[in-house]
């Protein structure tokens, strides 16, 4: 990641007709790009944790989501700051990527009241998977409705990587893959937190007995057993 | 399986005749809702997108009505575990909940378009009527099937009436979406337009892949 930040400033060329903001872009498309799969991936892991009914595949659904959401969020923030510097707004409804992103984003936002609403963790965890899978599902289908109702005007990824010179391309591709790994990092961190942290309970309930030991709160994340 | 979504069907509509909960809520709700419309936007008459658009904002929070209350009665009155130790496909009862909110939706649309042509439209609908039939058939489908997944969702959550809205709506939008854009050229202030083509196309793809989704899940939601 490291690595992918320091190309970015140091080697990248300066766009010549937006300057130096347009290096916010190698950061704001990786983003974007692994916030949409993760979301994607918390559907996978939602269809495998209601076909094996095993909690860590809930646990892996419920932390891929929560990341994607916070890189949403990054997105969002990153997005707004460019459109600000090079078109002038804050925010543009005209641009079907942000629109389906802004959707996408309320619609993964309320998975946190879902889960927190439903008290039983079993069916917590199955009704978070419902969820995940219907809106994995909607993510494609969104992107594509909302993409037909206008011209694309947004800066397409595809178009700046194949027509700018050779060092745009490898320094986004670098870019993409810190992110990338950045986010795996953080999800292999937070289900190793989560881990320890349902391992540490049950250790102290052995130790202090049923009786003494209180109920873990309600809360929006999978408990393990 | 026929047999039972037909029973289940037959009993929600007796329940809708007999009780009269929501259908009229719905429609009074869609009636109220051009009222504010005429004070929010400030204007006698509407065509065109801005037609289009009020009239399906209305709907779909007519709509979000319906599916706060579709499974009420079963969780209220132990309709859910009744269901369960009947020997019966679980999906049936996603068929034929949403076969009632579609026809819920059919028939608040029969009393709430007319009421929109006269309150707030400004063209005559009459050319417009067979396109405009089309449109409400294909996205009544959509918000069938989405809702009656979203209201089996929320059935079972503690804030089932904030949850319900919240999850729907941005599932909705493509539909929302895609109507609009259908019916915007059938409510032109000069005569209908052609009907798109391929926004019905995106009605009916969302339409199919909903329900496909629906269908695979269901079973998950009413396990005890």
């Amino acid at each position: 990641m490291t690595s992918a930040v320091a190309l970015v400033f140091f080697y990248a060329p300066t766009d010549a007709d937006q300057g130096i903001i347009q290096k916010i872009f190698y950061i704001h498309v990786p983003m974007a790009i692994v916030a949409l799969c993760g979301f994607i991936a918390g559907g996978v892991f939602a269809v495998l944790h209601l076909r094996s009914g095993e909690r860590r595949w809930d646990l892996r659904s419920y932390v891929t989501i929560h990341l994607s959401v916070v890189l949403a969020v990054g997105v969002l923030l990153t997005g707004s700051i460019w459109a600000r510097a090079s078109w002038g707004h804050w925010w543009v409804w005209d641009e079907p990527m942000l629109v389906v992103f802004l959707i996408i984003f309320l619609l993964y936002v309320t998975y946190w009241p879902l889960r927190f609403s439903i008290e039983d963790p079993e069916r917590q965890s199955r009704y978070a998977s419902v969820f995940a899978i219907m809106a994995g599902a909607f993510v494609p289908l969104c992107f594509g409705a909302v993409r037909m109702a206008q011209n694309l005007t947004h800066p397409q990824a595809g178009t700046m990587t194949t027509s700018g010179p050779a060092s745009v391309t490898l320094t986004f591709l670098v870019s993409l893959a810190g992110v990338a790994l950045l986010y795996t990092t953080l999800c292999t961190y937070e289900l190793a937190s989560k881990n320890a942290t349902s391992k540490l309970r049950s250790l102290r309930r052995r130790l202090a007995g049923d009786d003494d030991f209180a109920a873990p709160a309600r809360s929006a994340a999978p408990q393990l057993p | 399986m026929r047999g039972t979504i037909a029973a289940l069907l037959a009993k929600d509509m007796a329940l809708e005749l007999r009780t009269k909960e929501s259908v009229p809520a719905m429609v009074l709700f869609s009636i109220t809702t051009y009222v504010i419309f005429h004070f929010g936007l400030d204007r006698n008459a509407v065509s065109g997108d801005l037609a289009s658009g009020v009239l399906w904002v209305t709907l779909l929070f007519a709509a979000i009505l319906g599916i706060n209350r579709l499974f009420v009665a079963e969780h209220e009155q132990g309709g859910f575990d009744g269901f369960l130790l009947a020997p019966v496909d679980r999906t049936a009862l996603f068929v034929a909940k949403a076969l009632g909110l579609f026809a819920f939706l059919c028939i608040v649309e029969v009393v709430a378009v007319p009421a929109f042509a006269v309150l707030l439209l400004g063209p005559s609908p009459a050319q417009a009527l067979p396109g405009l039939l089309l449109v409400l058939v294909l996205a009544n489908a959509g918000v069938a099937v989405t809702g009656t997944l979203v209201a089996a969702l929320a059935i079972q959550t503690r804030a089932r009436d904030l949850i319900g809205p919240l999850l729907a709506l941005p599932l909705l939008v493509p539909v929302v979406l895609a109507s609009a854009r259908a019916t915007t050229p059938l409510l032109q202030q000069g005569g209908a337009q052609a009907l798109p083509g391929d926004w019905l196309a995106v009605l009916a793809l969302y339409d199919l892949v909903f329900a496909l989704i629906a269908y695979a899940v269901f079973d998950f939601l009413l396990e005890d």
